[in-house]
């Protein structure tokens, strides 16, 4: 492999990347049919894309802007995979399972 | 006047929210006993009560502070209002319940208090970093207080199909958002819309398209509804009241906003998606209601099907469907509350009921609530005179002017649908064998729910004060 492979990575590559790791992550919560943990997974990796798009995007455009969205996105992140757990933690109490095809209490 | 003093004075409601939630937080881990309720719920009325009277005190001025991310304007003030109203609707309603069902913790109030300054913030938001803050200052509340009733299975599998899909499609909205910032080089509204002038790029489209189904997932329109009727069903009720009052109010507003202040100029491409989600949702609403038996459940698909309704305002794109827009949330709000108020007045001996069977013969055991409960679902039908017809006409009309035909016309029929699950419940309150009676009701639930009927039949004879504040609300935005 050329030199010139490595050093000409431009905007469209990252933004492949982004979409990549971003339907990754969607058909993870789809077709997820064993483990909410998963989920979760999937959610970060869905957020992380986006991050991707943000930091590629700012520094395409020479603006700081999207480096500061993907800042307050890494927070919320954190806030929300917490929020997520113990949301999980109450589930696994009152059911002892995590399985997702175990949560059918309600349907119709 | 300094600017930091006037960015203050127009973002008031918020900080009052956001220094209350946070003095409610400290009363209760310092003063309450066992973690326990003890006055905190109604200091939190009061704020919010607060936060509503300060909007009243400068209705004319429009400002953009805090760099420029943050917008007070009428259109702002009108649906924080309803926002507030709806908040402090379902805290008055969650007074009794929690108490009862021993899980009256002081968290609760807090929670609400932290999602509705989200609610605020988002409605308030003018580029999309705030939008997301806003979102997820709701939503993350949200999630926590779907799964209040922590041992209880139902709640917390509420909780957490609320809390898997929601965070989806806050991954949906943000990615929508990276490619509208990537094609408009900018996340400012104002901005947005400059830059999306003529025939949008693919990857603008895109971007829209992913925006708008985050939002759908808030609203709950259709193909995004599937966590609407579990977590009603599932979440405690008046934290379903909360979903459907405060967080509704929300989620439609930051949608009017965003793409009449954003996306003006690419009507065609955003109108598709609003009319094809639009006729959806009242599709659902009006068929998959019928077989329901679980009253929540039923509200469920009701509101899915009130959110596809007040979508075809919106779809006229102009300041007459903006203003039927406005109009049909806040007459959806107060059938809600009404609504909701019943369901929280179904209890017996001292156990809360939730089958639609329970209703059978309440008009010879409790003739006043048969009454107002009749009237709250002739107006959620949209049966004349009653306030539910009129928010139909004014978000239906604008529509038909933009010539919007097939959209109406089928706003029609779903809603004649949709008029037989509303009228039978009113024929099993008048005509069948009755059930067992219900315990007394508390007089807040009580007083809710008849002032809710009031205001739904005072509509047809003194409409004047809510379109003219619809009007005025939907020109600030143009």
């Amino acid at each position: 492999m050329s030199s010139e492979f490595f050093t000409n990575i431009g905007l469209s590559h990252y933004l492949a990347l982004a979409a990549v790791l971003f339907t990754i992550g969607m058909v993870g919560i789809i077709l997820n049919r064993k483990n909410i943990i998963i989920i979760l997974m999937s959610v970060e990796l869905i957020l992380l894309s986006v991050n991707i798009n943000f930091v590629a995007f700012s520094s395409f455009l020479g603006d700081l802007t999207g480096q500061v969205f993907s800042l307050f996105i890494l927070t919320v992140a954190a806030a929300e995979a917490a929020i997520g757990l113990a949301i999980l933690v109450t589930y696994f109490r009152n059911r002892g399972t995590i399985a997702v095809e175990d949560i059918n209490m309600m349907k119709g | 006047m300094t600017p930091f003093s006037f960015a203050l004075a127009h973002s008031l409601p918020e900080a009052v929210l956001a220094i209350g939630a946070l003095t409610l937080l400290m009363l209760g881990v310092f003063r309450a006993k066992d973690g326990r309720d003890w006055i905190i719920s109604e200091l939190a009325i009061v704020i919010l009560g607060i936060a509503f009277i300060l909007l009243f005190f400068d209705l004319k001025s429009n400002a953009v502070i805090w760099s420029g991310s943050f917008v007070d304007d009428a259109f702002g003030r009108f649906m924080k209002g309803l926002a507030l109203a709806g908040s402090i609707g379902a805290l008055v309603l969650s007074l009794d319940f929690m108490r009862r069902e021993k899980i009256d913790l002081f968290e609760f109030p807090v929670l609400i208090v932290i999602a509705t300054l989200g609610m605020l913030l988002l409605i308030s938001a003018r580029d999309l970093i705030a939008l997301y803050l806003g979102l997820e200052l709701m939503s993350l509340s949200l999630y926590v207080i779907a799964a209040f009733d922590r041992d209880n299975p139902r709640a917390s599998e509420a909780g957490l199909k609320y809390f898997a899909l929601g965070a989806l499609s806050s991954g949906m909205l943000l990615y929508g958002a990276s490619l509208i910032y990537g094609t408009a080089g900018t996340i400012t509204f104002d901005g947005i819309a400059k830059a999306m002038t003529g025939v949008p790029s693919i990857g603008a489209v895109f971007g829209l398209v992913f925006l708008l189904s985050g939002l759908a997932f808030k609203m709950s329109l259709v193909p995004f509804h599937m966590w609407t009727p579990d977590v009603y069903e599932g979440a405690p009720t008046p934290v379903t009241t909360f979903f459907a009052s405060a967080a509704k109010m929300a989620a439609v507003a930051i949608a009017v906003r965003i793409v009449m202040t954003a996306f003006p100029h690419v009507v065609p491409q955003w109108r598709q998606i609003i009319v094809f989600t639009s006729i959806l949702s009242m599709a659902v609403g009006a068929f998959a209601a019928i077989g329901q038996t679980n009253i929540k459940r039923l509200m469920a698909y009701s509101s899915i099907g009130h959110m596809g309704f007040a979508m075809v305002g919106l779809a006229a794109a102009n300041e007459a469907g903006v203003q039927g827009v406005l109009i049909y949330m806040a007459i959806y709000l107060v059938m809600t509350l009404g609504a909701f108020a019943a369901i929280l007045s179904m209890r017996i001996t001292g156990t809360y009921v939730e089958n639609i069977g329970d209703l059978a013969g309440l008009s010879q055991r409790n003739g006043f609530m048969a009454f107002c409960l009749a009237a709250i679902m002739l107006s959620l039908a949209g049966i004349p005179p009653l306030a539910g017809f009129w928010a139909k006409f004014y978000a239906f009309s604008p529509a038909v002017n933009a010539g919007l035909y097939p959209l109406a016309v089928l706003g029609v029929l779903a809603s004649t649908v949709a008029c037989f699950y509303y009228l039978r419940i009113c024929k099993i309150m008048y005509f069948d064998d009755p059930a067992k009676p219900f315990d007394r009701a508390s007089p807040a639930v009580t007083g809710v729910l008849a002032l809710s009927s009031l205001l739904i039949v005072l509509f047809s004879f003194w409409p004047g004060p809510l379109v003219s504040a619809a009007a005025a609300a939907a020109k600030s935005l143009f």
